[in-house]
C-alpha cells in the first residue's frame, strides 16, 4: 500500500509535464487562468471587506489611528440612538412608493404589450429617467421643486393657489413624499420594460386561442398575462422591500438629508464618512443586513407558501 | 358588435392613450423643463416663469460656460478612459467566468455561482465602508486604476446574461474543435467568444451606462477633483455658489446626459433586451 502510493507519487512527478499537456491538465490550468481575477477581486473587493465590516462593528475607531475594542456598545447604540433605528420608519414611506411604482409599471406594461400606436415612443419616454445619473437627478429635482418653479407651475395650470402649496422640500409632512415620487419617476418605465418582456415571452398562440374562446381583455390578464409575469413580479417585490429599507440616492442628492429626510443609509454615511465613526456605521451596517435578510427569506416562504412554486 | 360594447371599447381605448400621454409627460417634464431653462440668459431667467420657452434656442453661452466651469473636458476625457478599460477588462473576465462555470462541472461550481449572487445583494452604500479601508491600504486613493478595478469587482448581471448565452451554444461544437485538437483557450477565444458577441454588446451597454452614470464611489476613491472628476462627478462644481444659478445647472446637467440619450437612440432594443435577460435569471 505505502509503496504503491510511494510509487504513484514518483510517477506523477516524472509525468507533470505531460499531466499538463494531457485534457485534464490543460482543463485545470484554463479553470486557474480563468477563474482566479475574478475570484480575487470578489474576495478583496466583497467578502474580506465584508468579514472586515463584522470585525469593526465591535470597535471604537476611525480609518486611521487607534482602536479600541468595545464588544457589544456600537449595537446598543445602533437601537438607543434616535437618529440611527428611527430612521428606518422612513422606508415605509419608500414601501409604499415601490407598491404604487409595481402597479403604475404592471398596469403600463399591460397597455404596451397589446398593439399601440406609438408605443415604442411612450415606451422609450419613460425608460429613459432611468439612465439619468444621480447627481443630474438630484438638481433637476432640486430644481423641479423649488418654490415657484416647474412643479408648482403645472399645479397652478391646474388650478392650484402657489400660497396654498408646500415647499415640496423643506415641508416635513410632504418632503418624504416628494423624495419618493422622485425615485418611483426614475424607475416606474424600468420595471414596465421588464414586464414588457416577460409578458412577451408568451406564445403569441395563447393569446389568439384566448381571443378565439371569447376572453375579453381582462381575462386575457388574469389568465395569461399575471402568470406569465409571477416570477419576474415576485423577484421585484422582493427586491423592493430590501430596496426601501437600503433607501440612500433621494436624500442623499437631493436634501442632503435635511429636515427630516435621512434614511436609515444616510444617516449612516454621514456617521461613517463625515464623523468619521466607522464602528458604529458598520454596526448599522450589520444590523441592515440581517434585517434585509430575514426579510428576504420570509418573504421567498411567504411566496412559496402562496404560489406554491412562486419563485423560480 | 352592439352599441354598448363599441362604447366601452371606444373608452377603453381613451383611457389608454390618455394614460400614455399622461406619463410620458410625467416622465418627461423634469427633463424638458430643464431643457428649457438652460437656453436661457441670466435676465430671463430672472424674470420669467420657468416654464416660459426662452427667446433664442440658439443661446448656447449656457453650455458653454458650465462645460468650461465644471473642467467637462477634462472629465469627458477621464470617462471616456475610465469607460474603455472597465468595459475591455470586465467583458473578458466576465466572459471567462461564464466560460468555466458554464462548460466544466467540478466541485465548488455551484459555491462560485451563489458566492457571487450573494455579492449582489450587499447593499453598495454600506459595503464601501469597509472597501474605503481596502482602498486605502492598497493605495488606491485618487487612483484612476485603481478605481478601475473596483468597478470590475462587481457584475453579477453580464455573468448571468453570458451564462445563459453559453447554455444556447451547443456543447457538441467545442466538442469537434477537441476532437480536431483545439485547446480550451483556443476553443474560448476563436470559436466561443465570436459567437458571443450579442451578449458582449448587450451587456457592455448596460455595464457602459452603469460606469458612465457611476458617482457613489467616484466621489470617494477620486477625490482630487480638478484632475480626476468623471463626467458624473463634476456637475458637482454646481454645488455651493453656484447652486442657485439654474440655467447654468440646467445646461451642465443636459451636457452630462447627452452620451447616455445617444446610446439610448441608437441601442434602445439591446437595452430593454439586456435589462430582461438580466433580470429573469437575477
Amino acid at each position: 500500500m505505502n509503496a504503491s502510493a510511494k510509487a504513484t507519487v514518483k510517477r506523477n512527478k516524472r509525468t507533470f509535464g505531460e499531466w499538463l499537456k494531457s485534457r485534464d491538465g490543460q482543463k485545470v490550468l484554463v479553470m486557474l487562468a480563468f477563474l482566479i481575477i475574478p475570484l480575487v477581486l470578489l474576495m478583496v473587493f466583497t467578502y474580506i471587506p465584508f468579514a472586515e465590516m463584522v470585525k469593526f462593528s465591535f470597535y471604537n475607531m476611525k480609518y486611521v489611528g487607534a482602536r479600541k475594542f468595545v464588544g457589544w456598545k456600537n449595537y446598543i447604540k445602533v437601537f438607543s440612538r434616535k437618529d440611527c433605528f428611527g430612521a428606518l420608519k422612513l422606508s415605509l414611506y419608500y414601501m409604499g412608493g415601490s407598491v404604487i411604482q409595481l402597479s403604475l409599471a404592471l398596469y403600463l406594461a399591460t397597455i404596451l404589450s397589446f398593439k399601440v400606436k406609438g408605443g415604442d415612443l411612450f415606451k422609450g419616454f419613460m425608460f429613459f429617467p432611468f439612465l439619468i445619473n444621480g447627481i443630474a437627478i438630484g438638481f433637476i429635482f432640486k430644481f423641479f421643486y423649488t418654490r415657484g418653479f416647474v412643479f408648482d407651475t403645472v399645479l397652478q395650470w391646474c388650478g392650484f393657489q402657489l400660497d396654498n402649496l408646500p415647499y415640496w422640500l423643506k415641508d416635513r409632512s410632504i418632503n418624504n413624499i416628494s423624495l419618493v415620487g422622485t425615485s418611483v419617476w426614475r424607475y416606474f418605465g424600468q420595471n414596465m420594460v421588464l414586464f414588457i418582456g416577460a409578458i412577451m415571452s408568451v406564445d403569441n398562440e395563447l393569446y389568439e386561442a384566448a381571443m378565439l374562446d371569447g376572453a375579453n381583455k381582462f381575462q386575457q390578464f388574469k389568465y395569461i398575462i399575471m402568470p406569465s409575469i409571477k416570477t419576474i413580479f415576485v423577484l421585484n417585490v422582493i427586491l423592493s422591500i430590501s430596496g426601501s429599507l437600503s433607501a440612500f440616492e433621494p436624500p442623499y442628492v437631493i436634501t442632503d438629508g435635511a429636515n427630516g429626510t435621512g434614511t436609515y443609509f444616510v444617516v449612516m454615511h454621514e456617521i461613517a464618512h463625515t464623523q468619521q465613526k466607522v464602528g458604529l456605521a458598520s454596526a448599522m451596517a450589520v444590523v441592515l443586513l440581517l434585517i434585509i435578510f430575514v426579510v428576504t427569506i420570509l418573504q421567498k416562504l411567504f411566496f412559496k407558501y402562496v404560489f406554491k412554486d412562486g419563485t423560480e | 358588435m352592439s352599441i354598448s360594447e363599441k362604447i366601452g371599447k371606444s373608452a377603453l381605448t381613451i383611457l389608454k392613450y390618455f394614460s400614455l400621454v399622461f406619463f410620458s409627460f410625467v416622465a418627461l417634464l423634469p427633463v424638458v423643463s430643464c431643457v428649457i431653462t438652460a437656453f436661457k440668459t441670466d435676465e430671463e431667467y430672472q424674470n420669467t416663469n420657468v416654464m416660459v420657452l426662452p427667446h433664442s434656442w440658439l443661446n448656447f453661452d449656457n453650455f458653454v460656460n458650465a462645460f468650461n466651469k465644471a473642467g467637462m473636458g477634462r472629465a469627458f476625457i477621464n470617462s471616456t478612459v475610465i469607460l474603455i478599460c472597465v468595459l475591455l477588462f470586465s467583458t473578458l473576465i466576465g466572459t471567462q467566468l461564464a466560460y468555466v462555470l458554464n462548460r466544466f462541472t467540478f466541485p465548488g461550481n455551484k459555491l462560485i455561482r451563489n458566492m457571487f449572487l450573494f455579492a449582489s445583494m450587499l447593499p453598495g452604500v454600506a459595503m464601501q465602508i469597509p472597501v474605503y479601508e481596502i482602498m486605502y491600504k492598497l493605495g488606491f486613493i485618487n487612483l484612476l486604476p485603481g478605481y478601475i478595478i473596483v468597478m470590475c469587482g462587481t457584475d453579477v448581471i453580464a455573468i448571468y446574461i453570458y451564462i445563459q448565452f453559453f447554455e444556447n451554444i451547443d456543447v457538441s461544437l467545442d466538442e469537434s474543435a477537441i476532437v480536431d485538437g483545439a485547446s480550451y483557450f483556443t476553443i474560448f477565444y476563436r470559436i466561443l467568444l465570436p459567437l458571443l458577441k450579442p451578449a458582449i454588446v448587450t451587456s457592455c451597454i448596460l455595464k457602459g451606462v452603469g460606469t458612465y452614470n457611476e458617482y457613489y464611489m467616484a466621489n470617494m476613491y477620486l477625490q482630487d477633483k480638478t484632475r480626476l472628476a468623471t463626467v458624473a462627478t463634476s456637475l458637482y462644481t454646481f454645488v455651493g455658489p453656484l447652486g442657485s444659478k439654474y440655467n447654468l445647472i440646467c445646461a451642465g446637467v443636459i451636457i452630462s446626459l447627452l452620451p447616455a440619450l445617444i446610446v439610448f437612440i441608437t441601442c434602445q432594443k439591446q437595452i430593454y433586451s439586456g435589462l430582461t435577460s438580466g433580470a429573469v435569471k437575477g
